[in-house]
């Protein structure tokens, strides 16, 4: 298969940054994208060009790491899979594709097609956790959970903090992201002594690093990698609402 | 050199607690009095960074990616052992601690690894108190299931993302120890050296991967949890920024290599589809549990499904061979990781391999949907059963999977002791990056069960123990040590970068890759190996004559990131090639075919090999030092292991 890639580079975070066009022949339809590029990579690099840089380690879908907007949308046109998942017969021979960074506020690009996304990080520090400390545990079965509810908390938990749904949403909002957080340790026991605290602290700290407002048009959802269900947002804002009305603020 | 195991005195079942109450302890007020480093993320890092930090010390945490909960630990998919009984199916804390031994071909020590059992029931504990939501039955009690090798179902698991979810509740754990300050995070940034000072670990030095700059970190000792090196093979199912760089770097400074030739081929990987291959991807093993493995029974037949004349299912009940349960009817499709890759070797290279290069094997459903139902295969294996498809463009659910053999783990590493120290006062290994506790194959569901047993539960007591003698007082960065490897580490990055030769540096990590899987991969020869180790030499040469890194160090800069990690594979992949060569006798992963039984399976030599091979580095170009620990059995028979 034949390509035309028309890729954003950009040397550092100072840099204005701009689109550079390649052509690239010779893929075939069983190589992921990423194998995709590292075939360009090579290319370039036997023409002492310097390779286009991106984020990525597992290449399963499970890190989270790779983060490419491939003709207009985060992980590119297939549902349900990261960059990392796709492979180019997802693609038609000779088409152009467009590849981009994340791009949102409280995403700086470092380089190229790689993003700072330690602000997610930053929204767990805030409270994505249940204060325990290690040892002096009850059993494990002692806190028997219906397998329901630990089935629904585990679809919350199952996001992999990619960022894809700051990338597809107009206002670059993370409520998709911070609301499986908060979700999957609401619904859990072990999750009540904090929960309100929790949806305080986690929201205050979204807002805090310039993530934008939701106005619930479904982009996040509808782009995760992991089908992190919307209904989580509807929770979080419940549990941010119960959360006030408790502490009185 | 005196390789002191410092196994506490006492029977096998009271050494741990023993020891724990006579470690010295380190006063609560004065914990924060002591730095420690803790360099890698995985479940190892994670845990200890977290638990270190909750019990007082001051901890600076490093990890290569952009956030430490993309450790190449997210991975795992199958599950985590522990010796709960909950199914009471007569488990135990001493048959967990059997099992290991048994199945690391009795190449581990006794006293590491029944501590390792001892504690596993604590961390599941642990997970679920932090609210990782594992499987659970209807009764809303935990759910689980057997995994290969074992005979009782003693695996805890989250669907087929099980790292995932323990590495999500170590990262929450170690978040809040970042945000109550008692953490330092640095993120994208790699450990290039190891730093020491009279002796004693005392600091490393680090490049930042963003802008380039290199720092020096003190601290009062160094826990390195830097993973696995299987990456070595180029293709393996390890992450692609998985390396050997922290615990070469600490080699080269004094730290012993142990048991470097032991890797460990996973059976059910997905088959290389060709040379722009990055990364091969796990199956995980609990496949296993209901699909059941199979190759044509003739050559002829093989040769027409490679040719797409005919389908895997429309072949009879006797066109189909069953090998595992054939030849093994006790295990049958369970037998060790080991036994099931060899096998598949020998069934491809008999001619029977199933997919165009012949190198594949099936894992067929088929049987497990007509007796339990598409639903309930889907619940217990759909996302592995998507992944499968997502990557091959087959339906597993409605013909079999093919898979062969891939690089999965490294059972060597890092030399240590019981208190998981390195010979070198003041550094320390953890999880996949040490040798301790699988000998010379690891159980399924065992590697995750040790990072997070050695972070949460063994080095919070260990390293105090040792710091309890130290001096507060802190190696200023300007001490001439650091300075000294700050040097180093930047005399090497601008030997790299001066080079401007005309191969990339992936060149270079393929041809290695090669070398390594074809001699010191499923299975190995004396002459394979001398000839893999005067090819390795050669690479080694011609990659420092010829390898091309552009750019400049004070960038991102991934050319060089690569160059580095590539330059370390290139001298370890010569140590395992020299250890490979000089263990004559076939145990667990390493398989030498001069060392079989007439029934091709591997024959140990306790007589001669019952120990733990420590490498010591002696310089550039020369050869290292072998020591030898001993390891002595008390508590289990050495039996030649049979699955039969
Ligand atoms: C696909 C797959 C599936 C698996 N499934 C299972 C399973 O079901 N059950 C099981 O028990 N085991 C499983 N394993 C094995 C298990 O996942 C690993 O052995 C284990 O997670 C290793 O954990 P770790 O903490 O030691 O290292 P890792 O998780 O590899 O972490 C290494 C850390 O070190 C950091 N690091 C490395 N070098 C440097 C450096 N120079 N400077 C700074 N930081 C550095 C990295 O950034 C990372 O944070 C699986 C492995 C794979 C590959
Ligand atoms: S919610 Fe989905 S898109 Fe957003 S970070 Fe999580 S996995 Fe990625
Ligand atoms: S590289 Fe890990 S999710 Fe894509």
């Amino acid at each position: 298969m034949k390509f035309k890639l028309k890729i954003w580079r950009q040397k550092n975070n100072q840099d204005k940054g701009g689109f550079k066009t390649y052509d690239l022949d010779g893929v075939s339809s069983d190589m992921s994208f990423l194998e995709m590029i590292d075939v360009l990579n090579e290319q370039l690099i036997d023409k002492d060009e310097d390779p286009v840089h991106f984020d990525h380690d597992c290449r399963e879908g499970i890190c989270g790491m790779c983060s490419m907007y491939i003709n207009g949308e985060p992980h590119g046109p297939l549902r349900g899979v990261t960059t990392c998942q796709l492979h180019m017969r997802s693609f038609s021979d000779g088409e152009t594709i467009t590849i981009e960074p994340w791009r949102a506020k409280a995403f700086p690009v470092i380089k190229d097609l790689a993003v700072d996304r330690s602000a997610f990080d930053r929204v767990i520090q805030a409270g994505g956790y249940i204060s325990v400390n290690t040892g002096g545990t009850p059993d494990a079965n002692e806190i028997p959970i219906p397998k329901t509810v630990a089935d629904e908390a585990f679809d919350s938990a199952t996001c992999i903090g990619c960022g894809a749904c700051v990338a597809a949403c107009k206002n670059a909002s993370a409520m998709l992201f911070v609301s499986a957080k908060i979700s999957q340790l609401s619904m859990l026991p072990q999750g009540q002594v904090e929960r309100d605290e929790r949806a305080e602290k986690m929201v205050a700290q979204m807002d805090a690093e310039g993530f934008g407002a939701c106005t619930n048009t479904g982009a996040c959802s509808a782009e995760c990698p992991k089908g992190i269900d919307l209904s989580n947002i509807a929770r979080m804002n419940r549990e941010y609402l119960g959360a006030k009305l408790s502490s009185g603020k | 050199m005196n390789l002191e195991s410092k196994i506490p005195e006492g029977p096998l079942s009271e050494k741990w607690t023993n020891h724990k109450f006579n470690v010295k302890l380190v006063n609560p007020a004065n914990k924060r009095k002591y730095d420690i480093i803790v360099v890698g993320t995985g479940l190892a890092g994670a845990s200890a960074a977290a638990s270190l930090a909750e019990l007082g010390y001051n901890v600076k945490s490093f990890c290569f990616q952009d956030s430490p909960r993309r450790a190449h630990s997210i991975a795992a998919q199958g599950g985590i052992n522990a010796a709960k009984n909950y199914q009471n199916d007569g488990d135990s804390v001493f048959r967990l601690f059997y099992d290991t031994i048994k199945g690391g071909d009795y190449r581990s020590r006794e006293a590491n690894v029944y501590r390792l059992a001892q504690v596993s029931v604590n961390i599941i504990d642990q997970c679920v108190a932090q609210g990782v939501p594992f499987a659970r039955e209807y009764g809303g009690l935990l759910a689980n299931r057997s995994f290969g090798g074992a005979q009782v179902s003693r695996t805890f698991y989250a669907r087929g993302q099980t790292g995932q979810q323990l590495l999500l509740g170590a990262y929450s754990a170690l978040s809040r120890q970042i945000a109550n300050g008692k953490v330092e995070l640095f993120p994208r940034t790699e450990m290039l050296d190891l730093v020491m000072v009279d002796g004693k670990a005392k600091g490393i030095v680090a490049r930042n991967l963003v802008t380039g700059k290199i720092e020096s970190h003190s601290a009062h000792a160094v826990v390195l949890a830097t993973g696995g090196y299987g990456n070595v093979f180029y293709l393996s199912t390890n992450a692609m920024g998985s390396n050997v760089t922290a615990a070469w770097r600490a080699h080269k400074k004094g730290a012993l290599m142990a048991n470097p030739c032991y890797t460990q081929i996973h059976p059910t990987c997905i088959p290389v589809s060709g040379d722009h291959q990055s990364k091969l991807t796990l199956m995980s093993e609990s496949l296993r549990n209901d699909g059941r493995v199979w190759v044509p029974a003739t050559k002829e037949l093989a040769e027409k499904i490679r040719k797409k004349e005919i389908h895997p299912n429309d072949l009879s009940e006797d066109e189909r061979d069953y090998y595992l349960e054939r030849k093994y009817p006790a295990f049958g499709n369970l037998v060790p990781r080991d036994v099931a890759s060899r096998n598949a070797k020998y069934v491809c290279d008999e001619g029977r391999g199933v997919n165009e290069t012949g190198k594949a094997v099936y894992l067929d459903f088929r049987d497990a949907i007509k007796r339990d139902g598409e639903d309930t295969i889907a619940s217990k294996y759909g996302n592995l059963f998507d992944m499968y498809k997502q990557i091959t463009g087959e339906n597993p659910y409605a013909q079999p999977m093919k898979i062969y053999p891939a690089v999965h783990y490294t059972m060597g590493g890092l030399w240590v002791d019981y208190n998981l120290k390195t010979n070198i006062d003041g550094l320390y290994a953890t999880g996949e990056s040490n040798f301790s506790d699988h000998g010379a194959n690891r159980l399924g569901a065992s590697a995750l069960m040790q990072g997070l047993a050695d972070g949460y539960f063994v080095i919070p007591y260990t390293i105090g123990n040792y710091l309890a003698g130290e001096k507060y007082e802190k190696v200023d960065t300007d001490h001439e040590a650091f300075k000294a490897a700050e040097k180093e580490v930047k005399d090497n990055i601008d030997k790299l970068l001066s080079i401007k030769g005309s191969k990339s540096v992936d060149h270079y990590h393929k041809e290695l890759g090669k070398i390594m899987w074809d001699y010191c991969g499923m299975s190995r020869t004396g002459e394979g190996l001398k000839k893999a180790k005067e090819l390795i030499k050669d690479l080694k040469v011609d990659f420092w004559k010829n390898v091309k890194v552009l750019g400049s160090n004070e960038e991102f800069n991934s050319s060089l990131e690569k160059a580095s990690r590539v330059s370390d594979f290139l001298e370890l992949g010569e140590l395992m090639v020299d250890d490979a060569l000089h263990r004559e006798e076939s145990c667990g992963g390493h398989f030498r075919e001069e060392h079989q039984t007439p029934e091709g399976e591997a024959k140990r030599n306790d007589e001669d090999f019952a120990y733990v091979a420590a490498w010591e580095y002696t310089g550039p170009e020369k050869p290292e030092t072998l020591h030898k620990e001993q390891l002595i059995f008390e508590n289990v028979k050495l039996t030649q292991r049979s699955y039969k």
